[in-house]
């Protein structure tokens, strides 16, 4: 069990050598060995997403996914969003909207729909609460969560 | 100087809790962290009920890092968890001790803790530690009859009586009886981060210290001083972000206890973080109840009298709240309706399952749904609407102050202010009931199970009796809340910002809300009960309205005007026609320093406490409707629409208020339809992970319209607030069931959660008796 690994993990474009055993989550790895507490842990069975962060681009549970696996891959967290003082246009959203109350869930949230509107800003109403169906969040209702991603993707679209 | 003051109270402005939210700079329980910690895990019971025979720690001793295991002997000094509100002899000796010892009496029952210098080395030794229990005959159903639960004593601890008037004159006098047999399902708050704790002792100050408090530190700082037998004054607790209360997180369970006593004896902080399996088992569950419950009613359909027994399931032990839930059950069921006599026993039981406690609208989300089903039944009886029997049935404004001799939180029911069918007539106007009625016959007729529901409720807010705030202006301009009150994430710091921008006359972005702090503030009694807003807002307004006078007395000496002629705007006070010099409420404070030459015979300082008592809770109320289709080929319920319609009396920050609803929409209606803790015969809990017991995703929200109402605010605080944290939840359970009912034909729906297995029995059954 004790044997550990030494590896790179490379998070919002920044290096950090690691010591860990092969069992160590990803989460684990990226709140406790590089001090980045923003993804938080809910559920640790990959149902709730509070703990969703980009691997290579794609929204990953990283409590179902090992640190060794992310070896070599682009890791983005909630702490990558904002650029300097300027925030993520998704982290204006969620506070215009009201889409966050104790915020736990917030996060998760945040890095699935940066996730998949990267991707896809031109989803459908139905596609979109479809894709917010994957995360749990047990103080907004989710109604302000929607507003906010819809009222990105609708600006992402509108932009040429 | 020009400009009008703000108004920040009823103003939808953003939060102040946000941006450190939404950039991962928050900080929940396990993000604190603290040099040289220790790491706690619980060993817990396998069983639901047995006699704890033997603990072998001698492996998982042996393990590397480990540097303790605790069991019961190793404790043996500590008390059983007291009740907050203190001693009670009845309930005593029904207390859960902080690991068990002797016997056990759920399956997640704490029997042993490993301290490691790891957390993942801890959750392996915990695997080691060999735990033998001979099991026992579990008692899972809390209506059956009482048992033995330790010698000399039953699974009934206490029976919940209250009531009014002449009950079997009512009965005897009726035009139409109607019994029901209603129950409600085992559900809780489910909050989406885990509890966490973490223990400290500061030796160089002799403060042993708890971080990751919630919902009420300062009252369970009283009774971590009782149960410890230290002074207040060495026990502080600090509250950070939590992730969702809902009424769970913030009582004192064994884990709080042990990280607490285990920092002092090991001489290293000790953090424990629950898992999400331990959370399902080991944190208070809520709501189950099963009612028996019979309506006398006249020949027009008016209420004579409700008779109900309940059976109040309690689980293993009595936690902190003691019977609260019970005693609210009884003192609230009677709701909005006008009712001459009344008589309830709630039969408050033990059984060997969790542990309960409240969970968001205690007591109400249960009676909600129990009276309402008993008023439609009563509708269909007489072949009336259930829009008219409420009608008939209602208290009228002109009744206000309707005081009924019953109590809720130990408080007498004293209905405060309310026009109750304005609301209704509102709520049926904005959904347009008669059009819905309609779409939903024809839609009928062509073969879909659709339905219309209706519940109203009286909601309660604002449990004093007092509460504490100080409100200090710092010479840089910044002005501090400091409340005693919490913050579960509802949005506290916000509101209170607001009210104290509108009597201070500042931008509310000026002000820091400090809360859950022991050290910061002596008194206060936390977020439970719907009450930070009414209580601390109140409070905060009267502080406010202190520093206001102060600053204005010293500011009249300085700009030699006086204080009539003076106001403050956006934090700088001059004279009301915009004439002559101006002095910012950041310089008024740094004439009124200890040192300041200026400041006379002032009391130092631009400070002031302020209190604010109540005698009674206020009492908000509302009205729900929702149109739900049953999907025929699974038995799956699809609300289509939804209303709330909720009075609050004055709404600070109606953008927040409506949250308030939304989200506790979203709750209830999980209890509505797919939350439920299910066990076997064994008392083996079923419900254990996210895939077995469903929380309500944004897939499963409704076209939702939300009426804030302030017609009726409340005469018993000067701002006229009433509580909006339980409004939304509260009568969930009551309208979907009163809808699903609807589609079905009526006379179905007995009981929560609504599962699609149960209708789909029932449809099927239906088609093959055609």
């Amino acid at each position: 069990m004790s044997e550990r690994h030494d590896i790179n993990l490379k998070i919002n474009g920044a290096d950090y050598a690691v010591s860990v055993e092969a069992r160590r989550t990803l989460v684990d790895t990226i709140r406790d060995n590089c001090g980045l507490t923003g993804t938080h842990i809910g559920c640790e069975h990959g149902v709730c997403g509070a703990c969703t962060v980009l691997v290579d681009g794609e929204p990953v549970r990283s409590c179902l996914m090992f640190a060794v696996q992310a070896q070599g891959r682009e890791i983005r967290t909630v702490e990558g969003l904002q650029q300097g003082d300027r925030l993520h246009p998704l982290q204006e959203a969620f506070m215009q909207h009201h889409a966050l109350q104790c915020g736990f869930c917030t996060p998760g949230f945040l890095m699935l729909a940066v996730g998949v509107l990267e991707k896809h800003a031109d989803l459908s109403d139905e596609e979109l609460i479809d894709v917010l169906s994957s995360n749990l969040c047990r103080c907004t209702g989710y109604e302000n969560i929607i507003k906010a991603v819809r009222a990105v993707a609708e600006s992402m679209k509108a932009r040429p | 100087m020009t400009g009008k003051p703000t108004a920040w109270i009823g103003a939808s402005v953003a939060r102040l809790e946000d941006r450190p939210l939404v950039t991962g700079r928050g900080r929940f329980a396990d993000d604190i962290s603290f040099p040289h910690q220790l790491h706690m895990r619980m060993v817990r019971s396998a069983y639901a009920h047995g006699r704890l025979s033997r603990i072998d720690t001698s492996e998982a001793l042996a393990v590397r890092g480990v540097v303790a295991i605790w069991t019961a002997a190793d404790i043996a000094d500590l008390p059983p968890i007291d009740f907050r509100e203190g001693p009670n002899e009845t309930l005593a000796p029904f207390r859960q001790s902080v690991l068990a010892s002797g016997h056990v009496r759920y399956a997640g029952e704490p029997v042993a803790a490993v301290f490691a210098t790891d957390p993942y080395v801890a959750e392996d030794a915990a695997d080691l530690v060999e735990v033998v229990i001979d099991e026992l005959d579990a008692v899972i159903d809390a209506a059956d009859e009482p048992s033995e639960f330790a010698k000399g004593l039953t699974t009934e601890p206490t029976i919940c009586r209250q009531g009014f008037g002449d009950i079997a004159d009512a009965f005897k006098h009726a035009a139409k009886i109607v019994e029901l047999d209603l129950a409600i399902g085992r559900h809780s708050a489910v909050p989406l981060e885990t509890r966490g704790a973490i223990g400290r002792y500061d030796a160089a100050r002799d403060v042993l210290e708890l971080h990751g408090a919630a919902k009420v530190p300062h009252r369970n700082r009283e009774s971590l001083s009782r149960m410890l037998g230290r002074s207040t004054g060495g026990i502080h607790l600090y509250e950070s972000h939590v992730g969702g209360g809902f009424g769970v997180r913030g009582e004192i369970y064994p884990e709080d206890i042990l990280v607490l006593v285990a920092a002092m004896r090991l001489g290293r902080p000790v953090k424990w973080i629950e898992d999400r399996r331990e959370h399902m088992i080991a944190a208070n569950h809520s709501r189950q109840q099963r009612h028996r419950i019979r309506a006398a009613v006249d020949a027009d359909g008016r209420l004579l009298g409700i008779d109900d027994q309940f059976y109040h399931d309690q689980g293993a032990y009595i936690r902190t709240h003691g019977t609260r839930i019970a005693d609210m059950s009884c003192g609230i069921l009677p709701g909005p309706y006008r009712l001459p006599n009344y008589r309830v026993n709630g039969h408050f039981r033990l059984t060997n399952k969790t542990p309960a406690a409240t969970y968001r609208s205690p007591g109400r989300y249960e009676t909600n749904f129990v009276r309402e089903r008993l008023m439609d039944a009563i509708a269909r009886e007489f072949g009336l609407s259930r829009i008219e029997i409420r009608r008939r049935n209602l208290i009228a404004p002109e009744e206000m102050p309707y005081a009924r001799p019953l109590l809720a939180l130990g408080d007498e029911v004293v209905l405060d202010s309310g026009h109750y069918e304005a609301l209704l007539d509102k709520a049926l106007a904005r959904c347009n009931w008669d059009r819905l009625e309609r779409e939903v016959q024809a839609r009928r007729k062509a073969g879909e199970l659709v339905g219309l529901g209706v519940a109203m409720y009286v909601e309660k807010s604002g449990l004093g009796p007092i509460d504490g705030v100080r409100v200090h202006v710092h010479p840089s301009g910044e002005v501090e809340v400091i409340t005693g009150g919490a913050s579960v994430g509802q949005g506290f710091e916000t509101v209170v910002a607001q009210v104290c921008a509108e009597v201070l006359g500042i931008d509310y972005r000026k002000i820091r809300v400090v809360h859950g702090q022991t050290d910061r503030i002596e008194y206060g009694i936390g977020a439970h009960a719907t009450r930070a807003t009414v209580m601390t807002a109140n409070a905060t307004a009267n502080a406010a309205a202190a520093v206001r006078a102060k600053a204005l007395d010293m500011a009249a000496q300085l700009l030699q005007s006086s204080v009539g002629d003076l106001t403050i705007v956006n934090g700088v006070i001059g004279r009301h026609d915009g004439k002559g010099a101006t002095i910012t409420l950041g310089d008024t404070a740094h004439h009124l320093r200890p040192m300041s030459s200026t400041r006379g015979e002032r009391v130092p300082s631009l400070s002031a406490d302020g209190w604010f008592t109540t005698e009674h809770m206020t009492y908000p109320y509302g009205v729900q409707i929702a149109q739900v289709k049953i999907d025929q080929g699974t038995g799956r319920v699809d609300v289509e629409k939804m209303l709330i319609a909720f009075d609050v009396g004055r709404a600070i920050n109606p953008m927040l208020v409506r949250g308030q609803l939304v989200g506790g929409y979203a709750q209830g209606l999980g209890g509505a339809l797919f939350e439920e803790f299910q066990y076997d015969e064994r008392g083996q809990p079923l419900s254990v992970t996210f895939a077995d017991y469903l929380l309500p995703t944004a897939g499963d929200m409704p076209e939702l319209d939300v009426l804030i109402a302030e017609d009726a605010p409340s005469p018993r605080n000067p701002l006229g607030i009433k509580g909006a944290g339980e409004g939304g939840v509260a009568a969930v359970g009551a309208v979907i069931a009163s809808a699903v009912d609807d589609a079905l034909g009526g006379g179905l729906i007995t009981q929560l959660p609504i599962t699609p297995q149960a209708l789909k029995a029932i449809i099927d059954q239906r088609k093959a008796g055609k």
